[in-house]
């Protein structure tokens, strides 16, 4: 397992009339090839800034990002980027829906459809092949929105929250979901999330960011005595707990400092 | 297998008393609204017809039903009356066709380029609140006295409404969804046609809709000012020899006119939707 990303001091400043504000300052950390990296940081800690940037629809202010030691501009690698909502567009069926990116690519060939059959029928999508996003359940959509980015072959996924307009018990559904999906199709991803539990439940490694500007404050290893790891197992193993206190106290104790200071 | 399929039919046509009787329930008062409907068009009619025949009113003056079908009837006969309709229903339609083509185009090149949105605006915003009625003696001026300045004058009525909905309907597409697009690696062509023309679909045909009336309107003012032929120069003319029974004509039938193109959108409204 080779690095596969690497953000090198990496910072950024949004421009409006009012002034300028820094989101990140100073980022740095790497991820590993075939890895779950989950980021956690309060709400406006540039989390998603950072993943922005990673697919390069931004451009950092200072510091450089790296995919495979090239420059991710040059590094000709996918980036697959998921949203906070699925964004299926309610005007295509689902099978339009998946292959919206291959279409935009000018990828879609007779031949992609073998592989568009075999993923979602997979993911149990086979049956929807032609329902409307308006007919398919919050679960269902979601795996769409991973399928349609799976399609573009990505080095690196993106989840910008993906879960956060779910209800909660679809959320741990879908969490094990799309878990599982991108560790079968052995991708590396980076979640973001403000959500702990889910950043432990998932995660091979948790990247705790501070509070507005963002600053890479801890990186915490996970490592679980359990067998046959799903995000929904991990959350009654017995190391849980344990990380879950260790991440809430470095988030919390950054809000201290910053309320005394 | 085949018993259980059956089961499905029966349950699925067996429909139980109390879903009968309210199906029963909205049926009948359907049925009273068509039949109050037609109550008031008949009573309108007849009191038309009877105030004018005992001479309450001046038939010369409001014209009367029989008087009116009676112009239709002389005017089919010698083709003066199709030829009318047709004439107004080209104009019509080829305004229309201009405005939404001129429209939809004008706002995509807004929504394209913001620096030229943000210069037209003001020039959009007064051309758009101005009379269009006061510019129509300028075309008869400038393109004389024929089709073309009824077609230019319909036009303005219509085109710089056309141009801000539909601009600020573009620009209130879903951030997130033009994101989408260039996460998955589109430019800004994509957005276009993938996310702001499909999102927009229901909004260009509700304004299809505002427009075919503002169309004929346009058309009819048009006609007003500067035609030989069509119902608005049916209607002036007719007014100004004192034939109001051409008149009152010329009004029914861009009633029934109005309605049906009306109609014909909304009909593809729903083909479209399906």
């Amino acid at each position: 397992m080779g690095e596969l990303l690497k953000i090198d001091h990496l910072s950024y400043t949004y421009h409006t009339l009012e002034g300028e504000t820094p989101a990140l300052i100073d980022v740095s950390f790497h991820v590993n090839e075939g890895e779950f990296v989950a980021i956690v940081g309060p709400s406006g800690c540039g989390k998603s800034t950072l993943l922005s940037l990673i697919s390069g629809l931004l451009s950092p202010t200072c510091g450089s990002i790296y995919i495979n030691g090239s420059d991710l501009k040059s590094s000709g690698k996918n980036i697959g980027y998921m949203l906070q909502k699925d964004q299926l567009l309610d005007w295509r069926n689902t099978l339009k829906n998946v292959t919206l990116g291959l279409e935009i690519q000018h990828k879609l060939s007779d031949n992609s459809y073998v592989q568009i059959n075999e993923l979602l029928n997979t993911y149990g999508l086979i049956t929807f092949k032609n329902s409307f996003p308006s007919g398919l359940s919050g679960g269902m959509r979601q795996r769409a929105a991973l399928i349609r980015t799976l399609l573009l072959e990505p080095d690196i996924l993106l989840l910008d929250e993906p879960f956060s307009a779910l209800d909660y018990q679809t959320r741990l559904e879908v969490a094990d979901d799309i878990w599982s999906i991108i560790r079968k199709e052995k991708k590396t991803a980076i979640l973001i999330t403000h959500d702990i539990s889910e950043a432990i439940s998932m995660a091979d490694r948790v990247i705790v960011l501070s509070s507005r500007p963002g600053t890479v404050k801890q990186v915490i290893d996970i490592n679980l005595s359990i067998e046959n790891r799903t995000p929904f197992a991990t959350r009654s193993a017995p190391e849980f707990r344990e990380y879950f206190n260790q991440i809430w106290k470095e988030l919390t104790d950054h809000d201290k400092a910053e309320q005394t200071g | 297998m085949i018993r259980q399929n059956k089961q499905v039919e029966i349950s699925s046509i067996g429909i139980s008393a109390a879903q009968q009787a309210y199906i029963n329930k909205l049926k009948l008062q359907r049925r009273w609204v068509r039949f109050y409907q037609l109550i008031i068009l008949i009573a309108f009619i007849s009191t038309w017809e009877i105030t004018t025949r005992l001479g309450i009113l001046n038939v010369f003056v409001f014209s009367s039903p029989t008087r009116v079908c009676k112009a239709i009837y002389e005017m089919s006969l010698t083709g003066q009356l199709f030829y009318h309709v047709g004439i107004t229903l080209l104009e019509t339609l080829v305004s229309f066709t201009l405005v939404n083509f001129l429209g939809i185009l004008l706002a995509i090149v807004l929504w394209w380029n913001n620096s030229v949105s943000k210069i037209l605006e003001p020039y959009l915003i007064v051309l758009n609140s101005l009379p269009k009625t006061a510019l129509a003696p300028i075309f008869i001026v400038w393109l004389g006295n024929n089709m073309k300045t009824i077609i230019v004058a319909a036009v303005s009525v219509a085109v710089f409404g056309t141009i801000i909905n539909l601009y600020s309907d573009f620009k209130n597409v879903e951030e997130d969804k033009i994101k989408l697009i260039y996460t998955l690696g589109g430019k800004k062509k994509d957005v276009l046609f993938k996310v702001i023309i499909p999102s927009n679909i229901p909004s260009i045909i509700s304004q299809m809709k505002v427009n075919i009336g503002l169309s004929l309107v346009g058309v009819i003012i048009g006609e007003f000012l500067a035609a030989k032929a069509g119902l608005g120069y049916l209607i002036i003319y007719g007014s100004q020899v004192f034939k109001l029974d051409w008149v009152v004509m010329s009004i029914v039938i861009l009633c029934i006119l109005a309605t049906g193109l009306y109609k014909l959108l909304t009909y593809f409204e729903k083909r479209f939707s399906k």
